[in-house]
């Protein structure tokens, strides 16, 4: 029970510092190790291949992506005072956190009454088949995503070319 | 209240939700703020497995958090490549910053 208190406590550790970071590159490297925990968290809940595709899709390829997007958008100071005020921001948080706690929570915790449940190949494949369409749309945009992420660099060196040129 | 693996997972779930809540909500940077959005979603991907675990569906559970772990990185695929190309041409990435309708 102790390393079940350990895993929760890092990865709300991770979290937090991951939101507290000034450094975009720290802040991404705390997100992936909260990712890791969450992912050892999901393991022992008794789903490995969610926990797989999340450690390597969450602790892999976003923080890949972060370190990328970082170097490429370059070092920025952002003024830290926050939009709306930190009062408010409490204010609203405490409600969302207390509805969770008290509506939505004992709905979960309810055991649905016995039904055969099929495996989750028969409900990725026959349940929700529309679903698994979806993503595959999903994955495509993503690709093109990509193409954003990279696209107008090479004009952007082109431009740089020139200029040296000239 | 017995203190489980359930519970204590469940109380990683609410103070991940709450504390990335809190950080969306007073975020100025435009890749801090899909940090933030990812953290919320690995709240959100845990409380589905739970949520399978507790009700007895564990299989529909799983499933739901595989398509949000899919739908999560494109998300952040288009949430980073809009960064880059909001930094590209506007030259920051502070959302006070870019809020251009106020000129």
């Amino acid at each position: 029970m102790v390393w079940y208190i350990l895993i929760a406590l890092g990865g709300l550790f991770c979290a937090v510092q991951a939101i507290r970071a000034e450094r975009l590159l720290t802040s991404a490297l705390w997100l992936a190790g909260t990712s890791a925990l969450v992912s050892v968290a999901i393991y022992l809940l008794g789903s490995p291949q969610v926990a797989a595709v999340e450690l390597s899709v969450g602790a892999g390829l976003v923080t890949v992506l972060f370190v990328f997007a970082i170097n490429l958008t370059g070092k920025q100071a952002v003024d830290e005072r926050s939009i709306i005020p930190k009062p408010l921001a409490w204010i609203l948080i405490g409600v969302s956190v207390g509805a969770l706690v008290f509506l939505l929570l004992p709905g979960i915790v309810t055991k649905s009454p016995e039904y055969l449940e099929p495996g989750l190949a028969g409900i990725l494949w026959g349940t929700r088949r529309l679903d698994l369409w979806l993503q595959i749309v999903m994955l495509f945009s993503g690709v093109l995503g990509v193409l954003g992420l990279l696209g107008g660099r090479g004009e952007e060196s082109v431009l740089q070319e020139g200029e040296k040129k000239s | 209240m017995t203190l489980t693996a359930l519970n204590i997972f469940l109380g990683l779930v609410v103070c991940l939700f709450a504390v990335s809540l809190y950080a969306l909500l007073i975020t100025r940077n435009l890749i801090k703020m899909v940090v933030v959005l990812q953290i919320l979603v690995k709240a959100a991907i845990l409380a589905f497995v739970l949520a399978g675990r507790l009700r007895g569906q564990e299989n529909l559970g799983q499933s739901m958090a595989l398509t949000i772990i899919v739908a999560d990185t494109i998300v952040a695929v288009l949430g980073l490549s809009l960064a880059v190309q909001v930094r590209k041409h506007f030259g920051t990435l502070d959302l006070k910053k870019l809020n251009t309708l106020r000129r």
